[in-house]
């Protein structure tokens, strides 16, 4: 003869567990949303945010890349291409800066290497394509992202500079 | 002009496709809203936004899904019998569809007022078991199959509770008609002459069996997405997939006007003074509604042995005790005549 737990019994034939939930149901149902309405409102981003890269100039106009070939040597993915030549007036400059962005695994290794803060992973991260050659990045590409979030860029840097 | 819609045959059909136009058009239109609202109200109670994109709130979701639903590509498995294939949702929609004939939304406002109205919708909401039978069987795969039976042992085991439970109704109403159900609620205290307060235990069991019926969470096991896939449907895509789900949701729609009329009091009014009406109907639908959605929010899914166990070893026992109840209390007038409020016969 087992013994019959009639507290449990109740609780089954009262549907306890289901008031329960719903009162629990009806408290979420009223509490503030937890998510963000995404495309029309973002989260906070903390300045070291690891998004896509950028080539960097100097305010006169100047690339700041010297071709020293650091974050190349360092990407663990080997994402970087670097061919470099002199110039006319006799610097080196690289003629090609490509960054294979299907290869990057967005470690930030590349602009730890960087001796003149020239590439650098900046706030973007909405850089989705339609095919797979748009995220072949060459350095037309990489300057104009340079350019187009230098602002941003440049705040982050300066914000994160006591920590470096 | 009232007289070729009553005399002339052509008149009568035209009325006859009038009338159902009329009932059909916006219940498939509300359906768009509620499926909004379920994903809505599913969606608050995950502290999730829910869709809130098309349209102003998001209002048009439903209407860009079933676009999408619409233009996809019909696919068929190799091997599938396609008449069978394709006449399963449409046995479902169908089946659905054709119980809100005797459904009424006010006492004036019904297409087929007949005196058995309920065992006609019982029986055609019966019927819809064929199309997920036939759904899984044309499919010609396996887990379509299993899904099927699954769905059709479910559905046929929660049948035999919610027949029950309507007798029960049945007994102390004197009537299948829904009219006179209805009117028999009616004993000019408002909310409290309704038959949920002394049919309250069967209101319970009859909700639940409505959610097992019609595949609701928690009982969603045919479909049970985060295990399953989707059962019986699985082969299904496009316009043959949106069929079922609206027929789905076309049932899970009449469960709320089975619950409103048989134990809320149809389209009487709560407080005893404001006029009757369809929009009380109406309201008190969009309420269970509310509930069915909450459920599935609220609930994890039962296992299909407990699901099995609840059927037969829980509601049926429960069920066919209320009716010998009932029965007793409505032949002795026990409770001051509470079970026995017969409007027609005795």
């Amino acid at each position: 003869m087992t013994q019959i737990d009639y507290t449990r019994a109740a609780k089954y034939f009262l549907l306890a567990d289901f008031v329960k939930g719903f009162a629990l149901g009806m408290k979420y149902f009223f509490a503030p949303k937890a998510t963000l309405n995404y495309p029309h409102e973002k989260g906070p981003l903390s300045p070291r945010f690891r998004g896509e890269h950028a080539l960097r100039r100097y305010p006169n106009g100047e690339e700041r890349c010297i071709a020293c070939k650091l974050c190349e040597a360092i990407c663990p993915a080997q994402a970087i291409t670097i061919d470099a030549e002199p110039r006319d007036d006799g610097s080196r400059r690289t003629t090609r800066y490509d960054i294979d962005m299907t290869k990057c695994i967005y470690c930030g290794f590349c602009q730890e290497a960087c001796p003149v803060d020239a590439i650098v992973e900046g706030p973007n991260f909405e850089f989705s394509t339609e095919t797979r050659e748009e995220l072949f990045y060459d350095k037309d590409k990489l300057l104009s992202n340079g350019d187009r979030w230098e602002a941003e860029i440049a705040r982050n840097l300066e914000l994160d500079a006591p920590y470096r | 002009m009232a007289e070729f819609f009553t005399t002339n045959y052509f008149g009568i059909a035209l009325l006859i496709i009038g009338q159902v136009l009329l009932l059909v058009v916006p219940l498939l239109v509300a359906l768009a809203f509620l499926m909004y609202a379920d994903r809505k109200i599913w969606a608050a109670v995950q502290m999730r936004r829910g869709p809130n994109v098309v349209g102003v709130f998001g209002l048009l979701q439903s209407f860009a899904d079933f676009l999408k639903y619409i233009v996809k590509e019909v696919v068929f498995p190799a091997g599938a019998d396609r008449v069978v294939f394709l006449l399963a949702p449409l046995v479902s929609l169908v089946m659905a569809l054709i119980a809100w004939a005797v459904i009424p939304f006010s006492d004036t406002l019904v297409i087929s007022n007949i005196n058995v109205a309920i065992l006609y919708v019982f029986a055609v909401s019966s019927l819809e078991v064929y199309g997920v039978i036939m759904g899984g069987w044309a499919s010609n795969s396996k887990y379509p199959f299993l899904g099927a039976l699954r769905s059709a042992a479910q559905m046929v085991s929660y049948e035999v509770s919610i027949g029950l439970i309507i007798i029960g109704v049945i007994l102390s109403s004197g009537s299948m008609n829904f009219g006179n159900i209805v009117a028999a609620q009616d004993t000019g205290y408002g909310i409290f002459s309704w038959y949920w307060l002394p049919h309250f235990p069967m209101l319970i069991l009859f909700f639940i069996s409505a959610l097992a019926e019609t595949n609701r969470p928690p009982f969603d096991l045919p479909e049970a997405e985060s295990e399953l896939v989707a059962g019986y449907q699985v082969e299904y895509s496009s316009t043959p997939f949106l069929l079922f789900m609206i027929g789905e949701l076309v049932a899970v729609v009449l469960m709320c006007a089975l619950v409103t009329l048989l134990f809320f009091g149809g389209w009487l009014s709560p407080i005893p003074g404001l006029p009757d009406g369809l929009l009380w109907m109406v309201a008190k639908m969009g309420v269970v509604f509310f509930f069915f959605s909450m459920v599935k929010a609220i609930t994890p899914r039962y296992r299909y042995d407990q699901l099995m166990r609840i059927g037969w070893k829980v509601f049926l026992p429960m069920s066919l005790g209320w009716v010998v109840f009932v029965a007793f209390a409505a032949k002795f007038d026990w409770f001051w005549g509470t079970f026995a409020r017969w409007t027609v016969g005795g």
